[in-house]
C-alpha cells in the first residue's frame, strides 16, 4: 500500500426505510458509531468531518453530529450537492488526505424522505390578482405542468426516451424488465426499503407516475444513513493486519460537473458528465469496464439506469439496450448492475446514497455480502448522480491481504 | 380583444407567435433566460435569435398529476432548427399512440387565464404538425 493510496477502513448503512422515530441526527449517529466501530478506531482518531443531508442543508448536519458522537474540534465541511451528496463527502475527506491535512477522516449522509412524494421545483408563487413577470424568465406564473416538468420522475423519463430517439430499442416495457431485475435483488438485501419481487407485468400495471416511469420504476424516497471512515496507505500500514485485510482501496474518487452542451438548460444531461467522471476513474485506476466484478449505478429511475450503462462504458455508445438484453447486469452476468435492488428498492435517502452504493461494493470486496454475495468479487464501480448537476464515481478494490 | 401578456418573456405574441432566445455574440450558444454571461464561452453579449416555430419531439413524458381527475400532461423536448425548447405536447392526446418520438410538431399559443385587470396570459406548446 503506497503512502498516498486513500483506503476505506470501515464503512456502514442503517436499514434504509420508515424510521419514524429517529431523527437525522439519530440516523447518522448510528451510522458513524457503526462505520467507526468496523474500521476499529475513535472519533479522536477523526482529522476531518464531512457530512451531508440535502433537505436539511442549512442546519449543520456535521456540527450537529459531533454534539452526540464527539465534539474533538476538528474542522467539519457540510456539503450539499443533491443526489451526489454523500460522494461529495467522501471526496471532500480524500482531498484533505490527499493534501496531506490528516491521515483519517470520516464522511457522512443522512436524510429523512419517507412520504416526500414527488421531489423537483415546487409550483412556483401563487397567481397573483395581476399577472407580474418574475424571475429569470419573466414568468407571470408558476411554469410546472405549462412548459415542460422539473419533477423528476418526468426529468428521468426524458433522459430515457431521448436515448431511445438516439439509438432505438426502448419501450415501456424494457424500462419495466430493468426495473423488475433490480427489485428481483432486493429480495436477497435485508437493509433495503423494499423487498418485493415484481414481474415486469406488475410493474407496468402500477399507476404511472411519469411516462414510462411506474411508481416501481422510481426510487423509493426513505430514511437513512451511511457512514464511511477513510485512512491515508501510510496510516493504514501501521494498523493491524485484520484492518488492513478488511480495507477496500479507493482506486480512483472522482467528481464531475456538467460541461456546456446545447440543450443542457432546457433538460439537464446527465450523460456527458458521467461519462467524464467514468472515464477519468478508469484512467486513474488502470481498470477497464470489463474488468469490473460489481456496478452500483445511479437508478433513481428505470429509465435512468439504461442510459448510464452506456455512460458508464459498461457496452459500446449506444448499445445499452443490447447489453441489457444480454444478461449481462443480471446477478449472474457478466457485469451484475445493483444487486442491492438499486434505487428502485434498496431506497434513495437522497445525501446517503452516495455512500450507501460503495458500502454495498465494500461488502462484496470484502466477501460479506451473505446470501447476495457476488463471488470472487475484486473491483468495483459506484456512481451517482445529483441533478444539477455533479456526479461521482468510485472504483474500489479488494485488499492484496 | 383583451389585453394579452405571455406567461414568459421570451414568448413574442402578435401575428406570427414565436419565440425568441438570447444568443451569444461570440459562439452562438442561445439561451431563454435572463443571461449575466454566456456557460459555454463565458462572453459578455448576446443578441435576440427568432427560434424557428417547428420542430421535432427529441423527448418526451407523459405526467399523471397529483390532482384527481386532472388531465396528465406531455413535457417535452422539441429541436426547433438545432435549438432545444421545452414545452409541452398539445392538442393531441396525451398517451404513447398519439405522441412519438421524432414527430414533427409546430408552435401554437393559448390563454391560460385573465386576472383581475382583464389581461390574458398566453402560453405556448407544440401540436402535431400534421
Amino acid at each position: 500500500m503506497a503512502n498516498d493510496d486513500i483506503w476505506i477502513l470501515g464503512i456502514n448503512m442503517t436499514k434504509f426505510g420508515k424510521h419514524p422515530n429517529e431523527d437525522v441526527v439519530d440516523l447518522a449517529s448510528e451510522a458513524t458509531l457503526a462505520a467507526l466501530a468496523d474500521a476499529g478506531v475513535t472519533m479522536a482518531d477523526m482529522g476531518i468531518l464531512a457530512a451531508g443531508n440535502l433537505m436539511g442543508a442549512a442546519a449543520g448536519i456535521g456540527q450537529q453530529l459531533q454534539k452526540q458522537v464527539g465534539q474533538t474540534g476538528i474542522p467539519v465541511f457540510n456539503v450539499a450537492n443533491a443526489c451526489a451528496t454523500g460522494a461529495t463527502a467522501i471526496r471532500t475527506v480524500i482531498m484533505a488526505i490527499k493534501a496531506g491535512e490528516c491521515d483519517m477522516g470520516l464522511a457522512v449522509g443522512v436524510e429523512k424522505l419517507s412520504g416526500a412524494g414527488m421531489l423537483g421545483a415546487g409550483m412556483g408563487p401563487a397567481a397573483s390578482d395581476e399577472w407580474t413577470p418574475s424571475g429569470r424568465l419573466g414568468a407571470v406564473s408558476g411554469l410546472e405542468g405549462k412548459l415542460g416538468t422539473d419533477m423528476m420522475p418526468g426529468v428521468f423519463a426524458q433522459v430515457g426516451m431521448e436515448y431511445g430517439h438516439k439509438y432505438g430499442g426502448t419501450s415501456f416495457e424494457l424500462f419495466a424488465r430493468i426495473s423488475a431485475k433490480n427489485h428481483s435483488n432486493s429480495t436477497l438485501n435485508p437493509l433495503a426499503a423494499i423487498q418485493k419481487d415484481m414481474t415486469f407485468e406488475q410493474i407496468m400495471a402500477e399507476p404511472m407516475i411519469a411516462y414510462p416511469n411506474t411508481r416501481a420504476m422510481c426510487s423509493a424516497n426513505s430514511d437513512g444513513a451511511a457512514a464511511a471512515v477513510l485512512v491515508s496507505g501510510e496510516k493504514l500500514r501501521t494498523l493491524s493486519k485484520e484492518q488492513q485485510r478488511r480495507a477496500v482501496k479507493v482506486s480512483a474518487s472522482v467528481l464531475t460537473s456538467d460541461p456546456y452542451e446545447e440543450g443542457c438548460q432546457i433538460l439537464p444531461n446527465v450523460n456527458t458528465l458521467t461519462r467524464n467522471a467514468a472515464r477519468q476513474a478508469y484512467e486513474l485506476a488502470g481498470i477497464g469496464p470489463e474488468d469490473l466484478d460489481l456496478v452500483e449505478l445511479h437508478d433513481c429511475f428505470a429509465t435512468a439506469e439504461l442510459v448510464h450503462y452506456d455512460n458508464l462504458m459498461l457496452c459500446p455508445e449506444g448499445g445499452a439496450v443490447d447489453f441489457f438484453e444480454s444478461g449481462a447486469p443480471f446477478r449472474t452476468g457478466s457485469t451484475p448492475v445493483n444487486v442491492s435492488g438499486g434505487l428502485e428498492s434498496k431506497g434513495h435517502p437522497i445525501a446517503a446514497t452516495g455512500i450507501a452504493n460503495i458500502w454495498e461494493i465494500c461488502h462484496h470486496l470484502r466477501g460479506e455480502a451473505g446470501p447476495r454475495q457476488i463471488e470472487g468479487a475484486k473491483v468495483g464501480l459506484a456512481h451517482v448522480i445529483g441533478l444539477g448537476s455533479a456526479c461521482g464515481v468510485h472504483i474500489l478494490e479488494k485488499s492484496g491481504l | 380583444m383583451a389585453d394579452q401578456i405571455p406567461l414568459v418573456d421570451y414568448l413574442v405574441l402578435g401575428d406570427s407567435p414565436h419565440l425568441v432566445a438570447n444568443e451569444c455574440t461570440n459562439c452562438g450558444a442561445r439561451y431563454f433566460d435572463r443571461r449575466n454571461a454566456c456557460a459555454s464561452c463565458s462572453g459578455l453579449t448576446f443578441t435576440k435569435a427568432d427560434i424557428v416555430t417547428d420542430g421535432e419531439v427529441r423527448a418526451f413524458t407523459i405526467v399523471t398529476p397529483w390532482v384527481p381527475g386532472a388531465a396528465p400532461y406531455v413535457p417535452a423536448v422539441v429541436d426547433c432548427g438545432g435549438t432545444s425548447v421545452r414545452a409541452n405536447i398539445v392538442n393531441t392526446e396525451p398517451d404513447a399512440e398519439h405522441v412519438t418520438l421524432g414527430m414533427k410538431v409546430r408552435l401554437t399559443t393559448f390563454p391560460i387565464g385573465t386576472d383581475t385587470a382583464g389581461t390574458e396570459a398566453i402560453n405556448y406548446g407544440f401540436e402535431p404538425a400534421n
